[in-house]
């Protein structure tokens, strides 16, 4: 008899220390159901970041490299530089990703090294309790914006739209958005997930999923409302789909690109 | 066949060492007194198909050893004073996972920016453990290009052996200057026994899963962690501390200094001489572990000792920890780029014991 849907063999079969309606447990299983797939378990390694997603390495259940925080990129690049035929994941949220290691994530993007980046993007510090990330919107409260972020006055800047910065770079091949709020996007982010860590391994270079996902701890909401306030709130500003895909054998360019039905 | 002699500059001895001892990776980011070092890692390590990154910075440099070490290869960075002031978080990142890899620190002089000209004030951050947290790692000091390729085969060896960082303490001096080097044959990098802690190849054997990291969140674990790398911090004390004695039996007085120092002070050695003064030379060759056994038994012989330094005084804190008070210690130093003449030393030499 076939087995149509169990606990994925790459993640153990335990619970995580994830808050009730966290997006990082829907994550991993996705990430996990992936490599169930592909049937490379036994050649994946994850670098875990400094963020709440530290904890991922006692739910993968494959070999794990944990660095300082924002190195994860370069950390990967050492990996994957020795490793070629193995599939790099480097786990990354917004506070690692897009402000402490901006320049790690940026210059490895940049040079294409062939791992593939997951971006949790909850627009908010979790691990450390709440403050202000790169990626919060405009208005939204943090303990070190408890008035909203406010680009004006307060110069807070901006929130970061991390796939269209990267997708000027010559070395992006693939970079998508996906969200876990509801089934239909989890699926299409399990998707690109797919499609990113199959190019990794056809070693077309720098590749990256990024996923919107809930905190519903720090952004002081219970789970349903947290997913509704994404869906809301960050969709609107953080547009999903492949914001850029030039991968071989596709159509694609950079979305904006297509739309306008531009240069390739 | 035996290798032939070679002039060569002390970083170009360094990186080809570094490639002979089966180096696969090499991660740097240019800077003075040390950019010979980063291209000739870039020509010949290309040649040869391993990998060669110019990293964004210092900070990412030091990183990407991290994921090579932690992918079981031998690796390596380079740098000098002010770069491996960045490196120093990484540092305390691989020793905390206990990461083999080496690090060259072809020191100038500071701080901030200061001066391109050699330096030896990055002893503390060297010998103390220069990042946050409890932990120590093996530091080599040359005093020859001859040498500096020697301690850099040595430093691969370390690393792997007691699964820690190694950093070669080197000067823009020794990096600079040219000298001849008989190299010692390369090993290739695919005959290296794997690791069986590092990531990667699990398919082969199936093994356990592995996981690189330094985060104990319960202080009893973390404690027990660190106290079982102190442990080991003891078996090194106990095996692999190295000095160099040059006439320390006949010696009135004996010169303790390293690296370039240690040239200037057998250069003032001979002056004394001429002079009717013995005076000898005790050079650590490992800045940490320091040889504090054997100038402690030095020193209950009754010598006394001036330790000759490119910095302000700061190897003289192990030489009067190593004597424990039952010598005199006196210091002579430059700084700033300045380099100790053998006069200037020789004129200390005579100040001290009224000659
Ligand atoms: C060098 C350094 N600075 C600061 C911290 C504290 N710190 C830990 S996690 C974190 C932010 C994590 O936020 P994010 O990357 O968005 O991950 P999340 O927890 O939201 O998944 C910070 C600032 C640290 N560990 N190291
Ligand atoms: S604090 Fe936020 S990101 Fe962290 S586990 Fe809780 S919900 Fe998830
Ligand atoms: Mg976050």
């Amino acid at each position: 008899m076939e087995l149509i849907y169990g606990h994925p063999k790459s993640l153990k079969p335990i619970q995580t220390k994830y808050c009730p309606g966290c997006g990082h447990g829907v994550i991993h299983r996705i990430i996990a159901e992936v490599i169930d797939e592909m049937g490379v378990q036994e050649r994946s390694i994850i670098t875990n970041p400094v963020g709440c997603s530290i904890w991922s390495d006692l739910y993968f259940d494959f070999d794990s490299v944990q660095p300082a925080h924002g190195r994860t990129p370069a950390a990967s690049t050492g990996i994957k530089r020795m490793l070629p035929d193995h599939l790099v994941i480097c786990y990354q949220g917004d506070g690692d990703l897009a402000a402490i290691g901006t320049a790690e994530i940026i210059h490895a993007a940049n040079r294409g090294e062939k791992f593939t980046t997951i971006f949790v993007n909850n627009a908010i510090y979790g691990m450390t309790g709440g403050q202000m990330a790169p990626t919060t919107l405009i208005g939204q409260k943090a303990t070190t914006a408890p008035y909203g972020r406010d680009p004006g006055e307060a110069g807070m800047g901006y929130p970061i739209q991390v796939c269209e910065l990267l997708a000027t770079l010559g070395g992006t091949k693939y970079l998508a958005r996906g969200s876990v709020n509801n089934a239909a996007n989890i699926r299409k982010t399990k998707q690109y997930i797919k499609k990113a860590f199959e190019a990794q391994l056809r070693g077309e270079g720098f590749t990256m999923v990024e996923v919107l996902s809930a905190c519903p701890t720090n952004w002081g909401m219970q789970p349903v409302q947290a997913e509704e306030w994404l869906e809301g709130n960050m969709i609107p500003f953080y547009k999903l789909g492949e914001i850029k895909n030039t991968l071989a054998g596709s159509e694609g360019g950079t979305a904006s690109s297509s739309t306008n039905g531009g240069a390739k | 066949m035996a290798e032939e002699k070679r002039l060569m500059k002390g970083n170009e001895a360094i990186a080809e060492a570094a490639i002979r001892a089966g180096c696969s990776a090499y991660f740097g980011y240019p800077i003075t007194p040390q950019n010979e070092l980063t291209a000739y890692m870039a020509k010949h390590m290309l040649d040869k198909k391993r990998v060669f990154i110019q990293a964004e910075s210092e900070v990412s440099a030091i990183n990407m050893v991290y994921g090579a070490a932690a992918a079981g290869a031998r690796t390596m960075t380079s740098s000098s004073s002010p770069g491996i002031s960045l490196k120093q978080e990484g540092i305390s990142y691989a020793c905390g996972a206990d990461l083999p890899c080496v690090v060259v620190n072809v020191a100038r002089s500071g701080p901030g920016l200061g001066g391109i000209s050699p330096g030896q004030a990055d002893y503390f951050q060297s010998t103390r453990g220069g990042g946050h947290g409890d932990y120590f790692h093996i530091v080599l000091a040359p005093k020859s290009v001859q040498e500096a390729a020697d301690l850099t085969y040595k430093a691969f060896e370390l690393a792997d052996q007691w699964r820690m960082p190694v950093m070669i303490l080197a000067d823009g001096l020794i990096g600079q200057m040219m000298e001849g080097v008989i190299f010692q044959p390369a090993i290739d990098p695919a005959s290296l026994p794997r690791k069986p802690w590092a990531t990667g190849h699990q398919a082969d054997t199936h093994r356990e899963i592995n996981h690189i990291s330094s985060i104990h969140l319960v202080p009893a674990e973390l404690e027990a962690s660190v106290r079982a790398r102190f442990k080991r911090y003891d078996q090194i004390k106990a095996v692999e501390s190295r000095y160099e004695e040059v006439n320390v039996d006949k010696a009135e007085l004996i010169m303790v200094g390293y690296g370039t120092s240690a040239r200037v002070a057998l250069g003032a050695m001979e002056l004394a001489r001429k002079q009717g003064i013995e005076v000898g030379l005790f050079r650590p060759i490992t800045l940490w572990p320091f040889p504090d056994k054997r100038l402690g038994e030095l020193a209950a012989k009754g010598k006394r000792f001036l330790s000759v330094e490119m910095s302000m005084g700061q190897m003289i804190e192990d030489v009067k920890l190593a004597v424990n008070g039952k010598a005199e210690v006196s210091f002579y130093g430059r700084c700033g780029g300045m380099i100790p003449t053998e006069e200037e030393v020789l004129a200390e030499i005579r100040r001290i014991l009224k000659k």
